[in-house]
């Protein structure tokens, strides 16, 4: 019979007393690695995704939701900016800048969002590549991230129609004339981009312009747009979205006829900088030179003198964090209390059961075990109650890491793992046995002191 | 086999108790008698390592028992002391298997499940082997605790009121299980009591005034 066994069969025989425990020291155990690892994930995917974007300038707002909507795209957009506003930073000789590129939030498909941009959103910030097929060119061509294929199923050559807003809530599906047409399919990269439906600005913009027409009284539609819009309004109201059987299209004339009359009205090769009237939600710029005094200034001379509004990633995300800072602390604190009072509940429980055993202590005496190896047993009794517990916290939470991550995936647009393991859950294990060992030392040492002889006459 | 010299206990309220020099041989059998306050189990502690006296020598087998460090007494203790207590406890949380080998594992032997089995076949309690302790009566506890320590063959038995609890049925019964057992293994039998049932069964006795 070794001591170990010993430990855990006294431990078992008092089942109730050990679940209570080992659910307090698990709880609080959990919820540390939970932070921990919520902390480590969110922090590696904000810092993916500032993909050395050094400014966002868009509309007049919260410079955070700005920066959130955009970059992280997790919150609204704070309104449109004017071609003609940011034309200057789209030149490509200015002094500071390196980069812009425009971003236009649209709708959305499957909860998953549709934004116009250009090539170098992939080529140039997140340095990406197509995994198959190409990168979107002509309207209406879409180029899917990674997650969005495999969530939704698109494949090349599918086509689908996009929701407005962000939210996925059936309701808002429209046709907008055309569907979008998918092109490609990016790779796998861990960023915002694998969730991401992108095609170019002027596609973002047609399916707006089309919905704004529709809006209208049916007969300004008509005359502004002559028959080939007319035919595209009778074709949607007698188009039945749920019913659209897709290998239908031939029969169905709407398609083929729709597409060319769009690019017949919009070649969409021109630059945006040949549309000043149209709007984009938000430029984001990479400095030639990030440490030059000029681009630290641009952001405040934007602001100032100007109706845009700039704000840097960075010093955003570092804001959002102490803000966020102070929750995790309090979350923190609170685990470290559950912790403690678990380790105090393994005190109490050692403390009471010593009690009950000194009796059993003592005949063990008899029986030949030294003042050290009681010492050792309840010590040992304390580092099981600390493993047990590290392991079932260990346990809730990945599990509920896993569980969360399918809510986390919505609410952040992030893939987060309940399955990765952290070097800091050792140095959780190697707290937990601290704490066994702290809550174990005065119970030990009561059994070390045990007087046999005393013992035997009183009980 | 066991003998001691000037034995003297001091108790914390400076009450001190002298006691004769006792000499018993290999495989004697032992009746210590005395009234309450005599300091029968006082005496037996002394003689079992489990309190130090203040004065005078315990030797069990030739072996000083004042002269060892509190581990070795322990240990020297658990391979050559066996004891029984007037009411006996266990390790709760263990079947009567698994007390008889932590007290084998204790005293530093290996496990020996043979044995075991063999000791409780003796005391015919083997259909209790896989029971918890709490689980027996009184009889098949106190037997239980005879097999405890008789499972390292002991050469030295000490016996603190084995029977004061027992009616006179199981009495008789666990004297004579001690008394056999006693003989067979070879080991040096002492039992301290007041119970008087006891006198007729033992020749050799030592009572304390």
């Amino acid at each position: 019979m070794n001591p170990l066994t010993l430990s855990w069969k006294n431990q078992k025989d008092r089942p109730l007393q050990m679940l209570l425990t080992l659910l307090l020291f698990g709880l609080g155990v959990g919820l540390i690695a939970l932070l921990i690892s919520l902390n480590t994930q969110l922090d590696e995917k904000f810092k993916n995704n500032l993909a050395g974007i050094d400014l966002v300038i868009g509309a007049k707002g919260s410079p955070l939701q700005m920066i959130l909507s955009s970059m992280y795209h997790i919150d609204a957009p704070t309104g449109n900016i004017s071609i003609k506003e940011v034309k200057p930073f789209f030149n490509p000789k200015h002094p500071l800048i390196k980069l812009a590129v425009p971003m236009s939030l649209g709708d959305s498909y499957k909860s998953f969002r549709i934004i116009g941009t250009t090539h170098e959103y992939v080529d140039s910030i997140f340095k990406e590549k197509v995994a198959s097929g190409k990168l979107w060119e002509g309207l209406y061509e879409v180029t899917i991230g990674a997650t969005v294929a495999s969530k939704t199923n698109l494949k090349i050559g599918d086509q689908f129609h996009s929701s407005h807003g962000f939210a996925d809530d059936g309701i808002n599906t429209h046709d907008h004339g055309d569907g979008f047409k998918v092109v490609g399919i990016l790779n796998k990269s861990n960023t915002v981009l694998d969730q991401l439906i992108l095609t170019n600005t002027q596609s973002v913009w047609a399916v707006h312009d089309h919905e704004a027409e529709e809006k209208k009284a049916p007969a300004a539609a008509t005359e502004e747009k002559e028959n080939d819009h007319a035919t595209g309004q009778e074709d949607h109201t007698d188009h039945d979205h749920s019913a659209h059987d897709h290998t239908d299209h031939a029969g169905h004339d709407h398609d083929a006829h729709d597409h060319s009359a769009h690019q017949a009205a919009a070649p969409i090769i021109k630059p945006l900088t040949d549309y000043p009237d149209k709007d984009i939600t938000t430029l984001l710029i990479r400095y030639r030179n990030k440490k030059d005094w000029r681009s630290l200034n641009m952001p405040r001379s934007i602001n100032e003198n100007t109706d845009l509004q700039a704000a840097s990633p960075a010093i955003e995300m570092n804001r959002l964090y102490s803000m966020m800072g102070v929750g995790t602390d309090a979350l923190r604190n609170l685990a470290l209390i559950i912790v403690i009072v678990s380790g105090l509940s393994i005190f109490i429980s050692l403390f009471s059961s010593l009690k009950d055993r000194k009796y059993e202590l003592a005949l063990m005496r008899v029986m030949g075990a030294s003042r050290n190896y009681l010492f050792f047993l309840i010590i040992l009794e304390g580092l099981l109650f600390a493993i047990l517990g590290y392991l079932l916290g260990l346990f809730l939470c990945h599990s509920g890491m896993a569980l969360l991550s399918g809510y986390l995936e919505e609410a952040y647009q992030y893939e987060f793992s309940g399955w990765r393991f952290f070097k800091e859950e050792l140095w959780l294990l190697g707290g937990s046995l601290v704490i066994g060992f702290i809550a174990a030392l005065i119970p030990a040492f009561q059994a070390y002191r045990t007087d046999i002889s005393e013992t035997l006459t009183t009980y | 086999m066991l003998r001691t010299r000037q034995l003297e206990y001091t108790y914390p309220g400076n009450k001190t108790i002298t006691f004769p020099d006792i000499k018993c041989e290999k495989g004697s059998q032992w009746l210590l008698l005395g009234q309450s306050g005599t300091g029968k189990t006082t005496l037996l502690h002394l003689l079992g390592g489990i309190r130090k006296p203040q004065k005078g020598k315990v030797y069990v087998a030739d072996q000083e028992l004042n002269n060892l460090s509190s581990t070795a007494l322990d240990q020297f203790r658990g391979k050559n002391i066996g004891i029984v207590f007037q009411q006996s406890h266990f390790v709760q949380s263990l079947t009567v298997r698994e007390n008889l080998q932590l007290a084998q594992t204790l005293a530093g032997h290996s496990a020996d499940p043979g044995r075991i089995k063999n000791l409780l076949d003796r005391l015919n309690i083997d259909d209790k082997i896989n029971d918890r302790t709490n689980r027996l009566s009184q009889g098949e506890q106190q037997r239980v605790a005879i097999a405890r320590a008789l499972v390292n063959s002991p050469g030295l038995i000490l016996a603190d009121e084995p029977t004061s609890a027992l009616d006179d049925e199981n009495c008789k019964e666990v004297i004579d299980l001690l008394e056999t057992q006693a003989r067979e293994e070879g080991a040096t039998l002492v039992i301290v009591t007041h119970d008087s049932r006891l006198k007729a069964f033992f020749d050799h006795k030592i009572i304390l005034q």
